[in-house]
């Protein structure tokens, strides 16, 4: 009995596979995007690239092109999306320059037959996918690790984006509410580093001299190494900052981890989110059952496995990893 | 010229007329259309189709109407750098007001216009440079549109809707609402005796003042006229669209620009082509479509459309040449 269990799974996670590429060999999936300006973009371009290449060179789809538009801007991406209507694919992947004003774009898509998925930038219309990231859970995260490693509390400085952006009030606000259930934790200080490293240090720098001893520096990504620097420079002891997988954070915290084992933990969303949205879009063509809203998983780096990740992460750029096929079917899982 | 000259110019007849510098011209914008409508039927079959058309075509008709906004104020020796953004305060408007309150929203566009006139009549009485007032009112129109809409959303009213989605018999409603402006714009501004003194007023506005035509009237006549059009591009935009976003439309400034100069039009003033604005307008998103279907990669489509515009540019720049060497 247990062997006939065993052959039938067997069985089952080999058809599985086979049955994938049967169905959607013939398939071609666009990425539509919406900017291109800046690491995290290049990398996710790369990312998708890759997997794309693998995918079609497989022959799980017949193609996986992606298209850019010049500028952000929402006319000329939902004059791109009917152009991709137009080429004839079979479903299109989107991160979108807007929430809402692409709707008109994609209802023609979804009303084409084609199949639409939308991630990071997400859209609202409903005969959409959407691939979101809870970046209210991220700020809650940081705030949950801390109570982990330091369970006596302490006063906290918070590190904010750019003011007005919603991912910035969404970081913030998780952060806070992970403060309101661990009341040990105090922010004493908040201060707007716009996701850069030199604007960080420049206010951290400008605030230090007015804070009481800080136990730990809450961030969005992009600051922590600017918020060392401001610490440093103030000749006061580099408290736990937590950093969001860039390129001269993942450094820093390994010089210090090798120097003093300084302890953190690192956490963003890795580019190759586009390829977990290529996977769910392959998922959906090939008939699969798939929620309309899932969430991204963060890619968080920590103490043990940081030496792996900064070994993958470009100079300059963001940590990221690819998604798999399973691990496309685990996001969508976990969804339903 | 020589009699010789008029001789042989008369003897060559039609071919002569046909490759004068002046046909060619006003031929060159319809010419470039019909190219890259060509290239884009070749590339991909599936576009000649009523559906086909309609996809490619669908968001050129808010860029036709803000084309024809920018000529409006080009015409009268002026320009506009904040129409995209008064663009995406009409459809933050249209989204908003127009579609929750009707009275409401066409009482704010109908301010709207009025505060396009009263743009035109400061430019004119205190000699101000238009550039400068209207980039200036490109940021008051953009932060009036985010007090309207924060943040992206709101839902375009179900009558724009239907306009816009409207399936008129044999080609898509684009193509006939397009053709029905650029037409109605030609014979009022190019046909009528109005239409030449408001061109007048651009291309010589001292003579036409001392004819007795208030200046200060043509201008705030034009000004109103390219908020009109701002108007309609705006609510097109959002017909299409469903809803709106405050920054929907901010690269329409530089798209009208040069569509009105693709289109034959010229920055003096007075020397425009209503026909030609609307055929510039659908160019420029032709060209966008052409450079997608190419595959061309991302990093290259930008740089690719800019030399589209080089390259017909390029070609009036010839024919120019050899009009002033006659």
């Amino acid at each position: 009995m247990k062997r006939l269990l065993a052959t039938t799974i067997l069985a089952a996670v080999v058809a599985i596979p086979a049955g994938v590429s049967a169905d959607t060999s013939e398939k071609r999936i666009a990425l539509s995007n919406n900017y291109a300006g800046n690491s995290w973009r290049q990398a996710m371009l790369k990312s998708w690239g890759k997997v794309g290449e693998e995918a079609v060179s497989a022959g799980v789809v017949a193609a996986a092109d992606a298209f850019t538009t010049a500028e952000n801007q929402v006319t000329e991406q939902a004059a791109q999306i009917q152009n991709l209507i137009l080429q004839g694919y079979d479903a299109i992947v989107i991160n979108a320059a807007s929430p809402d004003a692409l709707n008109g774009a994609v209802r023609e898509a979804c009303d084409a037959g084609v199949t639409v998925v939308s991630f990071d930038g997400i859209v609202t219309e409903p005969c959409a996918w959407r691939i979101a990231v809870n970046f209210k859970q991220m700020g809650k995260d940081e705030v949950l690790y801390l109570a982990e490693v330091m369970p006596e509390g302490g006063n906290l400085l918070e590190i904010r984006g750019l003011a007005g952006v919603f991912v910035d009030d969404e970081i913030s606000a998780g952060i806070h509410e992970g403060v309101a259930e661990n009341p040990q934790f105090n922010i004493v200080g908040s201060v707007h580093g716009d996701w850069a490293q030199d604007v960080a240090q420049k206010a951290v720098a400008g605030i230090l001299p007015s804070l009481p001893e800080i136990a730990a520096v809450v961030t969005q990504g992009g600051d922590g190494f600017g918020a060392a620097q401001a610490f440093k420079a103030a000749g006061r002891d580099v408290p736990v900052i937590i950093m969001g997988n860039r390129h001269d954070e993942l450094t820093y915290w390994k010089e210090q981890k090798d120097a003093a084992g300084y302890e953190t933990m690192s956490v963003s969303i890795a580019p190759g989110v586009s390829t977990l949205a290529f996977w769910v879009a392959q998922q959906i063509l090939d008939g699969q059952e798939v929620p309309k809203d899932l969430v991204v998983p963060f890619l968080r780096i920590d103490q043990d496995n940081l030496e792996d990740n900064l070994a993958n992460t470009e100079a300059g750029g963001v940590a990221n990893v690819e998604y798999s096929l399973e691990d496309a079917q685990g996001v969508i899982n976990s969804g339903s | 010229m020589t009699d010789l000259a008029v001789a042989q110019r008369s003897l060559r007849g039609l071919p002569s007329l046909i490759l004068s510098p002046r046909f060619l011209r006003s031929a060159l914008p319809a010419l470039s259309l019909t190219v890259l409508l060509l290239a884009i039927f070749y590339l991909q079959p599936r576009t000649m189709s009523y559906f086909g058309l309609n996809l490619l075509l669908n968001l050129a008709l808010p860029i036709a109407f803000a084309t024809i906004a920018q000529m409006c104020v080009i015409t009268v020796n002026d320009l506009d750098l904040g129409i995209g953004a008064y663009v995406g305060l009409v459809a933050a408007i249209g989204a908003t007001w127009l579609n929750d309150t009707p009275l409401l929203g066409v009482a704010a566009l109908l301010g709207c216009i009025a505060i396009y006139a009263a743009l035109g009549a400061l430019i004119h009485l205190r000699n101000l440079p238009s550039i400068v007032v209207t980039l200036g009112m490109s940021f008051v129109w953009l932060g009036l549109a985010l007090l309207v809409l924060p943040t992206p959303g709101g839902k375009a009213p179900d009558w724009i809707q239907a306009i816009m989605k409207f399936r008129t018999p044999w080609l898509p409603f684009t193509i006939y609402a397009s053709v029905g402006v650029a037409l109605i714009v030609h014979v009022a501004l190019m046909r009528s005796a109005y239409g030449a003194i408001l061109r007048g007023a651009g291309g010589n506005p001292r003579s036409v003042a001392r004819a007795g035509w208030s200046l200060l009237r043509t201008k705030m006549t034009m000004f109103a006229l390219a908020g009109f059009f701002g108007m309609l591009s705006g609510l097109s935009l959002i017909g299409l669209t469903t809803s709106a976003d405050a920054n929907i439309a901010l690269r329409y400034t530089l798209l009208s620009i040069a569509g009105v100069i693709l289109g034959g039009g010229e920055f003096v003033g007075g020397r425009i082509s209503p026909v030609g604005a609307v055929i510039g307008a659908m160019t420029l998103t032709l060209a966008a479509s052409f450079l997608s279907f190419l595959r061309l990669p991302p990093d290259w489509q930008i740089g690719a459309q800019g030399g589209i515009l080089i390259v017909v540019l390029a070609f009036r720049a010839i024919i120019n040449r050899a009009e002033a060497r006659r």
